[in-house]
């Protein structure tokens, strides 16, 4: 699709492809909603020591016997555990904040080496051809033909646990599907007219694949990788919940998770249930984001 | 087409091999499983004996010869833990993952297509609408959570059916299934719905955008041009164009919901495979862990290569390209 599909705005003012991406985002209430929730999210856990009202894993502030109290229960020290407690005295709202700081950091971390990997794979494939392209790709295809858990599984009983290995796991999981997308992108951009322009200046194949290719690849990239943060979030829950992902001194939302699945049969359901909504509203808010950056990064949809 | 499947078979063989290799070493590499086996307060001699009697005193490549000859003969290596032939172990835990894969994938499929095709033909309505809603709910949802919620809500709340187990199974030519009991199904539907709801969400999507698409074709304006009543045009000549692309993907997803099943399993405690593979990463009993692996790596490349071949046998379109090169 040529560039001159793009929108033709008011052609007086000249707008930066930024500002015009963000007008466009930000014309749909339900992403606007979905930025605003992820907003407040990253926040909290930036924010999680300021704002939790108690330290949950300071051993002096905890009390044991304020264990296991429903949503809106008293504490001793004075105060109110608005979401309860868990069986250690936590309050679980700071927990969660906590919590929301780990696995959004693990999630944000593991996509950044994923993305740098991925895209050094994929446009050496879709650069260099030949040999090295048959290579990646058909590692690419022979990974992604496996559900992620089942790699992460793989690779977790093979590493062994701890926060290194989950997130060694979260990138071998993600970065072949920036190496397909970064490398179906660049096959395309590849053959424009700009790239032809920069070789015959005899520009060195680093610069021009680093700094005229790539950033024509970014559109596709930023929106799986937005995509995929939700995704490795999500993985990484399930890892922690079933007892092979962060350990105990790390608590992420999905150790929260199943640290109340105990108590939720005898009918305590805050433990579990709040950390829940806390992955759940991540992960959605960062889909709908998703979502509609996809809308509004692909040229073939711009009227 | 038999170029094709040939080279597909060596190429499988080759995966197969390669994943053997990676999964052995690197499960040897985790640690040492002597101490967690034998008991620390054991006597010298006594860990001598118990670690020649694992094989656990050879060099590695030797370790993988031998495991790589019993391989070859249908044995995986025994158990650490339990002492039993590893390949029997999930060969009897088998039946009970693949019951509730088989079920959830058919919840998946007797609800995601119609849904997918109501939303499809009316993708303006309120109901259309709701139906994509909760299809990208059904994408966000982690599914172990969505699991404790069922367990919350219709076990602990409403107390309707069990939060776990797998209840009694009744033997068809030697195999234990719980379908054809009531108690078996109340076991059964909380856990087949949780594992379903993911390919759920899939299909509605699937069957959605195919059915958009194939009503713009001209064959269908030619269908209700000759006056064919609404029903004959979706039924005949909608739905036989869309179906070849979504009978593939439920197929090669059958091997997605088997490796899901580990996190339903383990929410249900469902006694199946994947719960071995979990218990099994706990207690680092190598060979089960390598065996599991094994098995799945294998029914994974089997369900690919079947699909493969079922696709370009159902649509003539379909050129495999590859049985020319």
């Amino acid at each position: 699709m040529p560039a001159s599909a793009a929108p033709v705005r008011d052609p007086g003012v000249p707008t930066s492809p930024l500002r015009r991406v963000a007008a466009d985002f930000f014309a749909d209430p339900v992403a606007t909603f979905g930025f605003a929730l992820l907003a407040l999210l990253v926040a909290l856990a930036l924010f999680a020591p300021l704002v939790s009202p108690q330290n949950p894993y300071d051993l002096a502030q905890i009390d044991v016997l304020d264990g296991r109290l429903p949503p809106g229960a008293a504490a001793a020290t004075g105060g109110t555990y608005w979401l309860g407690t868990d069986d250690q005295g936590r309050d679980m709202l700071s927990a969660i904040f906590y919590g929301l700081r780990i696995s959004l950091s693990v999630g944000v971390a593991s996509t950044i080496v994923a993305l740098a990997i991925g895209v050094v794979a994929g446009l050496a494939a879709a650069w260099a051809g030949g040999r090295i392209e048959t290579l990646v790709m058909r590692v690419v295809d022979i990974q992604l033909s496996f559900p992620a858990i089942l790699i992460a599984l793989i690779l977790i009983a093979v590493l062994g646990q701890g926060t290194g290995k989950v997130v060694a796991a979260l990138v071998t999981v993600q970065w072949a599907y920036y190496a397909r997308t970064v490398r179906s992108a660049a096959l395309v951009e590849r053959r424009k007219e700009y790239i032809e322009a920069a070789r015959c200046l005899a520009l060195s194949p680093l610069r021009i694949v680093a700094g005229h290719l790539l950033p024509n690849c970014l559109p596709p990239l930023i929106v799986v990788a937005t995509v995929q943060v939700a995704a490795a979030i999500a993985l990484e829950a399930t890892l922690s919940f079933l007892g092979l992902g962060l350990p105990i001194t790390e608590p992420s939302l999905g150790l929260l998770i199943a640290n109340g699945y105990q108590y939720l049969l005898s009918g305590k359901y805050w433990i579990s249930f709040f950390p829940g909504l806390a992955l759940l509203a991540s992960i959605v808010s960062i889909n709908l984001v998703g979502d509609r950056l996809r809308d509004v990064l692909n040229p073939r949809l711009q009227r | 087409m038999t170029a094709f499947v040939i080279r597909r078979l060596i190429e499988s063989v080759v995966v197969l091999f390669a994943m053997s290799l990676i999964v052995f070493v690197g499960v040897y590499a985790i640690g040492n499983p002597v101490d967690i086996l034998i008991n620390p307060q054991a006597e010298p001699l006594e860990r001598e004996r118990a670690i020649a009697a694992l094989g656990l005193d050879r060099p590695l490549w030797e370790q993988y010869v031998t495991f790589l000859r019993g391989a070859v003969t249908g044995d995986l290596g025994r158990s650490f833990v339990h002492a039993t032939p590893a390949l029997g172990l999930i060969v009897e835990k088998m039946p009970a993952t693949l019951e509730l894969a088989f079920v959830a994938m058919l919840l998946a499929v007797v609800l995601g297509i119609p849904l997918g095709l109501w939303a499809g033909l009316k993708p303006d309505a309120l109901s259309g609408r709701a139906i994509m809603a909760g299809s990208i709910l059904g994408f966000s949802l982690p599914t172990f959570w969505v699991g404790l919620m069922l367990i919350m809500v219709f076990s602990v709340m409403l107390g309707w059916l069990p939060s776990n187990g797998r209840g009694p199974t009744v033997d068809v030519l030697g195999i234990g299934v719980s379908f054809l009991t009531v108690d078996g199904w109340r076991h059964l539907i909380l856990p087949a719905t949780n594992l379903a709801l993911f390919k759920l969400a899939l299909l509605i999507r699937l069957t959605r955008a195919g059915t958009r698409e194939a009503l713009l074709q001209d064959y269908v304006k030619f269908a209700r041009a000759k006056g064919l009543p609404q029903r004959r045009v979706i039924g005949v000549h909608v739905l036989r164009n869309i179906l070849i692309p979504i009978v593939t993907v439920a197929g090669l997803e059958l091997g997605s919901v088997i490796a899901f099943a580990i996190v339903t399993e383990s929410v249900f405690a469902w006694p199946g495979m994947g719960k071995l593979l979990i218990d099994s990463i706990n207690l680092l009993d190598r060979p089960v862990i390598v065996a599991y692996l094994l098995v799945i790596v294998a029914i994974f490349i089997t369900i690919n290569l079947v699909v493969d071949v079922l696709y370009s046998a159902l649509d003539p379109r379909v050129r495999l390209t590859e049985s020319r090169g």
